[in-house]
């Protein structure tokens, strides 16, 4: 399933269909739950797509092989976006996506690992993830193993000092096998980023804490999984992929508007949204 | 205190680790720059590379320890208590508890131990803060004995554990032939007037309230109840029918600590009177950590004195 490097355009269709349908079934289970986090899925989704259909070694048929590549959603309120995409590579029933934040569903509002498989930590609380991101990297380090862990967050999460507690420790410890993807829609749940409490310059900042920085269009499968496929970016060095993204990508009423962080589409707007997504 | 020999436990606990890390090379230890006060130079002399420090930084102290978990490492997560409960409750609950993540937790130097350094310092809420958790196991050894049974038995049993450790002096009170097990209280000393339940380095002085209140012709009961949660339910329903009052003693805030859970089971099941000795909500004056407990009243005499208060008030089951 793993897509190896020099993919070519085959690959990337393959990805962006997947990422279409990831998306249209992700608005489906929002709008049936009547809650969720749509704009930051929308904003995830290329990243997850490429990532679970081009880039992890990962086996839904032994969701605890110990050579796992680990993938953290620190964004853990994004778990609509992680669901669909685990249902589609196999970890979990599509079928079972309908129970979406029911009562005793296991697909709880932030994700358990407990219950769901393929989800490594339980997240929610933002500025987890890549703390026990370095933990996870940490441990292949002591066994010199060849399995890799990739975190993503939000931007807006940037503000917990936890990440830069993170940060200043993979950098420390050279962790050339720990990627962060940066999910850079620019906004947080209420406003901005940078009319709330400045990111920019993201990049110098990643760099400052010894990471390696690379920037890109996270919505270009290409180009993405190019860079995954260049992976470590610089030997004895943490990557940080800052991907730039839409708040709502592919909804053309949600794009670029906060009040979608998690407002939950009606019919009629549901109907218009896959309408988009399927002249895409 | 007593004349016999004192122990910090902190060498039982380092001891253990090492042994533990000579059998099992998925042991390893997350230190926040607290190596020596952590007494973990040994482990890391021994194992430096599985001696992780990430600075000061207990967030990351503790998700990183839950991250080396998910690698299949089992951490132990050595910091002092104050600050690894404190600073880090969240990451205890959502990256260790919640995620039901293999780390085993130990708060060094807890209660009042750090003494003059002051309540930043002091780690005297603990119990209350991880008890609240679900699926954390709380335990305060009382002597090296039980210090090296929790660690051994906290390496050997899946999941989330929490050892509240001290630096404060303590006699050896349990022998080899002791087992401690998680949600069973000890019965240091059987009596029948009334029972005293402690934890850590207060059971030492309970023990020694005992020999007081025999003077005066009380037999009390001791309980050591090491694991805070699990609670041993039956222990202290046995203890509230067969003694009829109940004395907690602990290095803690009264408010959530081990008196309130003893409390919480006596009201539902047999109530019968109670005393709830502790740091009575305030945060302490400056002073030393043996002459905190004298001013807390947290002594043998201040035990005795609560206990014979407590054994002629009327009771409420007979």
């Amino acid at each position: 399933m793993t897509i190896t490097a020099g993919a070519g355009q085959d690959v990337v269709a393959e990805l962006r269909r997947r990422a279409t349908e990831i998306r249209r079934r992700d608005l489906q289970m929002v709008v049936d739950a009547g809650n969720g986090h749509i704009g930051g899925d929308l904003s995830a989704t290329d990243i997850l797509a490429t990532l679970y259909f081009g880039v992890l070694r990962v086996d839904p048929s032994r969701p605890n092989d110990p050579q796992r590549d680990r993938f953290i959603l620190s964004k853990g309120h994004c778990a609509g976006a992680l669901y669909t995409t685990l249902a589609f590579r196999g970890f979990i029933p599509v079928d079972e996506l309908h129970t979406f934040m029911a009562p005793l569903s296991r697909l709880n509002g932030h994700p358990d690992r407990n219950k769901v498989p393929g989800v490594e930590t339980n997240t929610g609380p933002l500025g987890h993830g890549l703390p026990v991101g370095v933990g996870a990297a940490i441990g292949a380090q002591i066994d010199g193993a060849s399995w890799r862990t990739f975190v993503l967050t939000g931007d807006g999460e940037l503000q917990e000092g936890s990440n830069w507690e993170a940060a200043m420790t993979a950098g420390h410890r050279g962790l050339d096998h720990l990627t962060v993807i940066v999910d850079r829609n620019r906004f947080q749940q209420g406003d901005a980023t940078e009319s709330t409490v400045r990111l920019d310059p993201l990049a110098d900042r990643w760099r400052a804490f010894g990471w390696a920085v690379a920037e890109v269009d996270g919505h270009d499968h290409a180009a993405l999984l190019d860079l995954f496929h260049r992976l470590p970016l610089e030997p004895g060095k943490p990557t940080c992929i800052i991907a730039h993204t839409t708040k709502g990508k592919g909804v053309s009423f949600m794009e670029d508007r906060a009040e979608w962080h998690h407002k939950v589409p009606s019919r009629d707007q549901l109907a218009s949204a896959l309408q988009e997504l399927n002249d895409e | 205190m007593s004349e016999s020999q004192l122990y910090d436990c902190r060498h039982a606990f380092a001891d253990m680790l090492l042994e533990l890390g000579e059998e099992d090379e998925r042991i390893v230890v997350v230190n926040n720059d607290s190596v020596g006060s952590s007494n973990t130079g040994a482990f890391r002399k021994r194992f430096p590379d599985r001696l992780v420090n990430v600075g000061i930084a207990e967030q990351t102290l503790v998700g990183v320890g839950a991250g080396l978990a998910n690698a299949g490492k089992i951490p132990f997560v050595c910091s002092a208590s104050c600050f690894l409960t404190g600073r880090a409750l969240e990451q205890i609950k959502a990256d260790v508890a919640y995620s039901n993540a293999n780390v085993k937790l130990v708060g060094i130097s807890s209660g009042m131990a750090y003494g003059a350094l002051g309540p930043t310092h002091h780690s005297i809420e603990d119990f209350a803060w991880t008890r609240a958790i679900a699926n954390l196991t709380v335990i305060a050894p009382a002597d090296p004995e039980e210090t090296r049974q929790a660690v051994h038995l906290a390496a050997h049993t899946p999941g989330p554990f929490f050892l509240r450790l001290s630096r404060m002096g303590v006699p050896a009170i349990h022998g080899k032939d002791y087992k401690l097990a998680v949600g069973r209280a000890n019965v240091l000393r059987d009596g029948s007037d009334l029972t005293i339940i402690a934890n850590g380095v207060m059971v030492t002085r309970a023990l020694a309230a005992a020999d007081l209140l025999g003077a005066e012709g009380i037999r009390a009961r001791v309980l050591n109840m090491a694991t805070v949660r699990p609670l041993d339910r039956d222990a202290i329903v046995a203890a509230a029918r067969d003694t009829g009052a109940i004395v907690t003693v602990e290095e803690h805030t009264v408010f959530g600590g081990l008196g309130s859970a003893v409390a919480e089971v006596v009201v539902q099941t047999v109530p019968v009177p109670m005393r709830i000795l502790g740091v009575p909500g305030v945060f302490a004056p400056t002073g030393g950590a043996e002459w905190l407990l004298e001013h807390f009243g947290l002594t043998a005499a201040g035990i005795r004195d609560a206990a014979l208060e407590l054994a002629r008030s009327p009771r409420a089951v007979a």
